[in-house]
């Protein structure tokens, strides 16, 4: 009988340097600056706040830059999330998890907290020594001071993420002085509490046990998808990898023998975030992060031998065939992805200035009138989605002889980002032999500003 | 994912030999041991201590006709008597709507259009649009009973306010004092005073003050002399040109609107003429109740604002 449950076997990701660290270097610093900096951003409106990008829940608007976001845009975001699943999709379909190694947030804050792990306790060794260790005072420092820069770092990022959410400089010096709304405490609190969990302490189970991507990505896997592979023809040869003890610093020596160009020197496994091996095949828990790559290139150019033993490649191209990109998943993925995303680009350009629904008011539908004609009664929403002040004069056509009346309501004005609800009543003397059912239309007609385009809402009147 | 190099993290064993939990079935089905992480396991037992903690706090198992009540505690109040009660959402909604933000910032603006002079409220969208649905609450719990959603009322037994007809006038002021004091309706019983065919010669006449032509022309100056005139003495309320009179609840005649006989939805004069005459012979009493004790002034004004725009008309 073996143990049911697990402890986790820690894991000691050796530092390396390389052209695919380098660029995930790079990656990571335009992230942080644009996810740091952002809330900071100033942007100059005619109406509503200075903040470049501001999520403005309580008034339920988002500002992105010039562009202003309702409710009822709400389909923008469902296209938002259909492009970027589809994205995913495809960029996962043609060069696997680049998402994971590259992008995922989780990927990102825990390569700096091993950067700051790495820079307080030391490297691999280093830290393998300090665990080994009974717990001294140097110990103890390490690892509190270690633990403590992470809570700031998982600090700033939670303030930051708050900060989106309200006015910045308002909100920040508010946190500060205590005065911030219970809201803001709660949020970062709970991001530093999750940031310094996730990445400080789970990493990578992150990744092998709560991420459902993780998971399904070998869904989209094909035999032409790039992933990272160890090259077993060129590393084991026929007699197996050798150290360069065992099998001797000449390549083509060694080659002759049949000995694989692998030196197993184990830096591979050493760099991997994971700790898996990428010798062993291609694994759910590999995250693409291309370390094991730059680790491998590192040890060919220091032999003078060839690059590439673990690389970008494909199932294909490991078997000597063609990789393909151009195929029927691609372009299933793309073509949708193409026309969901100009749908969007559209919708966002066509966005209307004003936003109107007529309901008519069902109970009771109609009433006859001291006059003898028929009243009918609607609710009119009208939602200013501009930035100005707008002046609007309710109409009705389509329906020949029938008299609107609002009382005493000649135009509405509304403000920018206001709504409204109006009572309209309309009359109709019918002829004899109407239908039951009329047509009728509601002509919402801006008059300040000149030159909008009058909304108009189709609607019905009903006779008896 | 065609190699399948090791299932799990740092599989126990040796290389190509896969760990069994070492349950064995029919002889050769085992068991793989994936193992579960520890902190998962723990993480498990914390959900297990959080419900432990919620089932003491807030109300949870259900025993018998009743269930355990939890030991947090909330306060709120009933018309002012401060309440205490074990955590419940209703209580919290209560609390809400008599405390929260929203009800506050609600109570305040109704406040503001209590206040401001019925022209104002009525030229201005923002307070009508508040008004229109407020109100609307209120007419739900305590209008709606008789009058139905929306004012549309039942014929013969409460009248219509969504058209522009009104027995006791349709300005706000006049709602507000009909809702206030409310209205007592009253038209006598002919049944003594006529007979058969002086009611029906006054019904002839009524339903030709209303535009119904097809009346005997004969019925319909006999009905007209006796209106006008000493013997019925209907003038005196329903007015000489049959306009009448609001300050008695004396409804209009001369329009086709009728709230206590379905005119309109009758298929002959005759049965028009019948149902006007039979309505004299028995004659008419309502009452609507005062709401000035039950409601506040501030709710009678919206709510009177409401109803007069309904149907328009004065
Ligand atoms: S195997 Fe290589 S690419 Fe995969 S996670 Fe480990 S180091 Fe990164
Ligand atoms: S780094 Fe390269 S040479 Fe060293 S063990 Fe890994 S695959 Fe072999």
């Amino acid at each position: 009988m073996s143990e049911q449950y697990q402890a986790r076997i820690p894991i000691y990701p050796r530092s390396v340097k390389g052209r695919f660290r380098n660029l995930k270097w790079a990656v990571l610093a335009l992230a942080y600056g644009v996810f740091f900096l952002l809330p900071w951003l100033r942007w100059e409106r005619a109406f509503g706040p200075d903040q470049a990008v501001l999520f403005d829940i309580p008034g339920r608007r988002f500002y992105l830059f010039d562009l202003l976001v309702h409710p009822q845009d709400i389909f923008w975001l469902a296209a938002v999330l259909i492009i970027l699943a589809l994205l995913l999709f495809m960029v996962t379909g043609l060069a696997g998890r680049v998402f994971c190694g590259y992008f995922c947030f989780q990927t990102l804050w825990t390569d700096v907290f091993m950067a700051i792990e790495r820079a307080i306790q030391g490297d691999r060794g280093a830290r393998m020594r300090l665990d080994r260790s009974g717990w001294t005072a140097g110990r103890l420092l390490k690892k509190g001071a270690t633990h403590a820069v992470w809570l700031g770092v998982a600090f700033l990022t939670g303030l930051t993420f708050t900060l989106y959410w309200a006015d910045a400089p308002a909100l920040a010096a508010a946190f500060f002085t205590g005065q911030a709304p219970f809201a803001a405490y709660a949020t970062t609190g709970l991001l530093t509490l999750t940031t310094w969990l996730l990445a400080g302490v789970l990493r990578e189970q992150v990744c092998t046990y709560m991420c459902p991507y993780a998971r399904f990505q070998s869904v989209m896997f094909d035999r032409d998808t790039l992933i990272i592979s160890y090259d077993r023809d060129r590393g084991e040869g026929t007699a197996g990898r050798a150290t360069l003890r065992g099998g001797g610093r000449d390549l083509a020596a060694r080659r002759e023998g049949g000995v694989g160009d692998c030196i197993d020197c184990d830096y591979c496994v050493q760099v991997c975030p994971v700790g898996i091996d990428i010798r062993d095949g291609l694994q759910y828990q590999c995250i693409h992060c291309a370390l094991c790559v730059d680790a491998c290139d590192a040890v060919m150019d220091r032999l003078k031998w060839p690059r590439g033993l673990v690389r970008y490649t494909s199932e294909h191209a490991l078997a000597g065939q063609r990789t393909r990109l151009l195929k029927p998943k691609t372009l299933g993925y793309g073509v949708p992805l193409l026309l969901i995303t100009l749908l969007l680009a559209w919708g966002v350009a066509h966005q209307a200035p004003l936003d109107a629904s007529v309901s008519q008011v069902r109970q009771p539908l109609f009433v006859r009138l001291s006059d003898g004609s028929i009243q009918n009664s609607y609710e009119i929403k009208v939602n200013n989605k501009t930035q100005y002040p707008m002046t609007l004069e309710v109409r009705v056509s389509g329906l020949d002889g029938a008299v609107l009346d609002m009382g005493r309501i000649e135009q509405v004005t509304l403000m920018p980002e206001h709504r409204t609800t109006l009572l309209a009543r309309v009359r109709y003397q019918a002829p004899p032999g109407a239908a039951r059912q009329q047509a009728l239309v509601f002509e919402l007609v801006p008059v300040m500003p000149e030159g909008l385009d009058p909304v108009l809402v189709g609607s019905q009147f009903i006779l008896r | 994912m065609n190699e399948p190099g090791h299932e799990q993290q740092s599989a126990p064993g040796k290389p190509g030999e896969v760990e069994t939990t070492g349950h064995v079935w029919d002889g050769d089905l085992r068991e793989y041991n994936n193992p579960l992480p520890r902190w998962w396991l723990w993480s498990f037992y914390a959900t297990v201590v959080f419900s432990l903690i919620y089932w003491l706090l807030y109300p949870a198992w259900p025993i018998a006709g009743t269930y355990t009540k939890g030991v947090a505690w909330i306060n709120y109040e009933v018309e002012g008597e401060p309440q205490r009660s074990h955590w419940n959402s209703r209580a919290l909604l209560l609390r809400d709507m008599q405390t929260g933000d929203a009800a506050v910032r609600q109570r305040e603006f109704l406040q503001v259009i209590a206040e401001a002079d019925h022209d104002t409220v009525l030229s201005d969208t923002d307070m009508l649009a508040f008004v229109n649905s407020y109100a609307r609450g209120i007419f739900g719990d305590f209008c709606a009973a008789c009058h139905q959603t929306g004012g549309a009322g039942i014929i013969g037994l409460y009248p219509n306010l969504a058209d522009d007809n009104w027995h006791w006038g349709g300005t706000i002021q006049a709602i507000e004092q009909t809702i206030t004091r409310g209205r007592m309706g009253y038209m006598p019983p002919y049944r003594e005073t006529f007979d058969d065919q002086q009611a029906d010669a006054v019904a002839a006449y009524v339903l030709s003050l209303a535009g119904h032509e097809g009346g005997d022309p004969e019925q319909v100056s006999l009905g007209g002399a006796i209106f006008q005139g000493y013997e019925g003495g209907c003038y005196a309320c329903h007015g000489r040109e049959g306009l009448g009179l609001k300050s008695q609840g004396a409804p209009n005649l001369t329009n086709d609107i009728w709230q206590n006989i379905d005119v309109t939805g009758a298929q002959s004069h005759a049965e028009r003429q019948a149902l006007v005459r039979d309505l004299i012979l028995r004659g008419v009493q309502r009452e609507m109740p005062a709401f000035g004790d039950r409601l506040s002034p501030a709710e009678i004004r919206v709510l009177a604002t409401y109803v007069h725009q309904l149907g328009g008309g004065l």
